[in-house]
Order: structure tokens, then sequence, then C-alpha cells
């Protein structure tokens, strides 16, 4: 019990203190070095930049929220049917997957314009391309996660004449599942990545626009430690979108699934 | 070899069943074989002599290529697998496992109360309801999937090797739980396994296989009396049988 009380101690710790160590390893290299703001702001700078900027940016962090929200339970909803689709008919997944793909390594960089050209409204266009980003993991994770049932258990279901409604409910589903968790822990990330991507292409939109014009508006004035600031507070939406979905993933599956068990050495 | 059809009032019967898969393999050739009602026969045969193929041919789960199987009445969805691996599934609970035959057929959960309760608690599992597979040892998931089997009072109960993963005292233990369960309902079993101890202990008849193609190639009564029980594994009439089908199924082999 202590024993492992104190290895989660170091777990919390250990990063922590490399990450101060890392900060005061900057500070101390921009002060001795007598490095300008404008090139390398330091830590400390940035820090009392975010203090000061931070309601200001919180605005455009909704902004950029909002999009990769949508964004994320479009891609949830049409991955996932895209994925029970794909299960129910083995042409249907053989004739569409490659597109899926295709449209996967395609850049959005290099799409996004296009999009934007042909979407009027900004917030849909915006949508559009992180959505891009963020379903294949979603429609690949669960179509393998469909068709990873046991297959025996899929024997016994048909052995008591299973109807093929029954097999997806209480069969196929629920052995996807943890694939389709570990699919959306991904798309979240990406639709993030995908929203600020998109936000770049389409520079000023509207009235209200999104972080990531704010880090480009900030780097063209030469405001570099706010493009730090707002950096610092995108890096952070993606970290807690990847804590809330770890969460929900163990929510659903932690009392079965391997993944969430703890290891007993 | 000589052998006859003794079984008087079968439940099903193969006329002829062989299987060739697509890769060309002849897995069974020529199987006639009718199992009695209330029957416990031991499919004995080594590994790949297609026992397991013929298995899932008799639950309609593999067509054969050539051959037929008769059923004598409705048995249809009054049968019970048990696999290898005890084959659960890991994201519901004992319950819930046990539950999955009848919440197929359409049974809502409160009527299936009554059954379940039954079974498990048959097989030594009362107080484990809520438990997840992980949770348990590997004989205490073999007795929730023979419960599973057993949950909708099937007919014919078929068992593909189902103890062969497990220690030996786990294994003996639920051998003996098993023909005291068999004893009292009296289901049809078939049951297949490689171990002639098991087959020679649990089955009223032992029907021995050769394999490449799989092939009966003897079918004889075990006449030690029922109820059996652990003393008889010490006992010399038990011996005398495990012998000479251990001498039988060597010359198969041979």
């Amino acid at each position: 019990m202590s024993a492992r009380h104190r290895e989660r101690i170091i777990e919390i710790a250990a990063p922590l203190a490399a990450g101060a160590l890392f900060l005061a390893a900057w500070e101390a290299v921009v002060r001795w070095k007598g490095i300008p703001p404008y090139i390398l702001p330091s830590p400390l700078v940035v820090a009392e930049t975010l203090w000061r900027d931070g309601p200001s940016l919180l605005g455009s962090l909704a902004v950029t929220l909002r999009i990769t929200a949508a964004a994320l339970l479009a891609a949830v909803v049409l991955g996932g049917a895209l994925a029970v689709l794909f299960a129910q008919s083995r042409l249907l997944e053989i004739s569409l997957f490659p597109y899926a793909v295709i449209l996967q390594v395609t850049p959005i960089v290099a799409i996004a314009p296009l999009i934007i050209i042909w979407v009027n409204d900004t917030f849909l266009s915006l949508l559009i391309c992180a959505w891009i980003v963020a379903f294949f993991p979603i429609v690949a994770n669960t179509t393998l996660g469909l068709n990873s049932a046991d297959r025996n258990l899929v024997d016994l279901f048909r052995l008591y004449g299973a109807s093929r409604w029954q097999m997806l409910r209480y069969l196929r589903l629920p052995a996807a599942l943890p694939y389709f968790l570990a699919g959306v822990r991904i798309s979240g990330g990406l639709a993030l990545i995908g929203a600020v991507v998109a936000e770049f292409v389409a520079g000023a939109g509207g009235t209200e626009t999104g972080l990531a014009y704010r880090i480009l508006e900030a780097g063209y004035r030469l405001q570099i430690p706010r493009l730090f600031a707002a950096l610092l507070m995108l890096s952070a939406a993606g970290i807690a979108i990847f804590a809330v979905l770890s969460w929900l993933s163990r929510r659903l599956i932690g009392h079965w699934h391997e993944s969430a068990l703890p290891r007993e050495d | 070899m000589k052998r006859e059809n003794y079984e008087t009032n079968p439940i099903f019967s193969l006329g002829g069943v062989g299987k060739t898969f697509r890769s060309g393999t002849e897995a069974l050739s020529g199987i006639d074989l009718a199992v009695a009602a209330g029957g416990f026969v031991s499919i004995l045969g080594p590994s790949g002599c297609g026992k397991s193929t013929l298995l899932r041919i008799i639950a309609g789960l593999v067509p054969p290529s050539q051959g037929r199987v008769h059923w004598e009445g409705d048995v249809g969805r009054h049968i019970g697998f048990v696999f290898q691996e005890p084959t659960l599934m890991p994201w519901a609970t004992v319950w819930d496992n046990a539950y999955l035959p009848l919440r197929l057929a359409g049974c809502p959960r409160a009527a299936a109360e009554a059954p379940i309760a039954a079974t498990l608690a048959s097989l030594g599992l009362a107080g484990f309801e809520k438990a997840y597979p992980r949770e348990l040892s590997g004989g205490m998931r073999m007795r929730v999937s023979i419960a599973r089997a057993l949950v909708n009072a099937p007919r014919l109960l078929l068992l593909d090797e189902p103890f062969a993963a497990l220690d030996e005292l786990t294994r003996f233990r639920l051998n003996e739980d098993l023909l005291r369960l068999w004893e009292r309902h009296r289901w049809t079993v078939v049951f297949v396994t490689h171990s002639v101890f098991e087959a020679v202990f649990l089955s009223k008849r032992i029907v021995v296989m050769t394999p490449r193609p799989g092939r009966i190639i003897a079918d004889l009564p075990i006449d030690l009396p029922y109820p059996r029980d652990a003393g008889l594994r010490t006992a010399p009439d038990y011996a005398d049988r495990c012998r000479a089908v251990s001498a039988l199924l060597s010359e198969t082999i041979a």
C-alpha cells in the first residue's frame, strides 16, 4: 500500500520536477543571454502576459472550442454510424472505405480553402474542416471493433437464432466500445488541430475569431509573449480534452476492459 | 472394425456425413452416428481428427459437404454449446452472461430470475451473480459457460473439450459436477475430448475417431454403473476400461 502510494507520488512529482527544471533553464538562458522578448520571451513574461491578456483570449478560446466540440460530436455520430453501416455490409465497406482513407491522407490545409469558398457560413466551413480531420480514427477503429467480436461468441449467437439487431446490440457494439473510445480519444485532439488549421486558413472570420487567428495576429504584430500565452492556452485545452475523454473511457469500460485494469506485478 | 448401431431411441442421427474445407482439406468422411436421447456420448480422438468439426456440424454451425443430419422431433433451439474456452462476454456480469440464451429468445429479465438462480446455484456460482468474468478463476469461468449452456433447459448439450485448458484438480471437480447434473436432468450429451480417462469416467458410450480424414473406427459402450463419483478413479474396473480404450486409440494413431 505504502509502496503504491510512493509510486503514485513519483508519477506526479517526477514530470512536474522535469517541467520546472526546463522552465528554470529557459528563464536563466533568456536572462543570461539577454534575449529580447520578441525573439523568445521568458516563462515569467509569458505567465504575466497570460494573466493580463487571458480574459480577452478566453473569448477566442471559447470560439475554437465550440468548433472543436461540434466537429468531435459530428465525428462521433457520423463516424460511428458509418462504421455500423460498414459492419452490416461488407460490400459497402469495401466500396467506401478507400475514400475515407483518401479524405484522411489529403492534407487539410490543401482542401480547407476550397471548403471555405464553397461553404458560406464560416462556423460551418470550419466545422467541416475539423470534422474531416477528426472522423477517420473513429470510423477505422469502430469498424475494426465491430468486426473483432469473438468468433465463438458469434457462433453462439447464431446457435441461439439471434437476429441481426440482437447480434449488433448485444455482441458487436459492446465488443467495439473499447475500440470506439480509443478512436474518440484520438479524434478529440485531432478535432482541435483541425479547428486551428481551418482558422489559420480562413483568417479573420467575421466578428468572432478563434484562438488560432489570435496567434497569427500576435505573430504579425511581433507580440511574441501574447503568441506564447495563446499557444499555452491551446495546449491546455488539448490536454483537458484528452483528460476528459480518458476519464469518460474509464467510466464506460473500466469495469471490464484489460486496458483499464491495474497491473499486479 | 465392426460397428453396430445399437441406439434405439435416437435424438439425432448423422448419415454419411463428410466435410471438405475450401482449402481442400478433408476433415470428415462417411460419418454414421446415432445418439440416443438421454445418452452421454464421448467423441474421442487425437488432435486434428475432425471431432470439433463434427460437433459444429451437429450444432448446425457448419454445413456438411456430404450426407445429412436427421433430427427426431424439434430440438432446434434447445441446444447448449460449451467451447474449449469459456467464451464469456467480458463486459457482462455472471448473471448477464447466463441470461444470454434467454434474452435472445425474448425472455424478459424478471421471468429469467428463477431459472438463472437455480442454474447458477447448481454449478456452485451462487453469490457470484454480479462478478465480471475477469474476476473469476479459469474453473469458475468454465462453470459460468456451462451455466449459460444449461439455463434454457436444453435437450442436447454439446461440449467441445471444455476442460482441456484447466488444471487436473479443477478438471476432476468439473467432471464430477457435470456428471451429477446429467444424472439429475438427463439431457443428451455429446462430449468431445482427447483424454481417455475423462471419456471413460463420464461416458455411457465412446466413439473413437482417427484423423485424415476423420472417420469413426470404434464405437463402444462403457458399462460402468451410474452414479459414478470420485471413488471410481481408483477402481480396477475403471483402469481396465481405460487400458482397453487406450490400446484402441494407439492402434488408430499407429
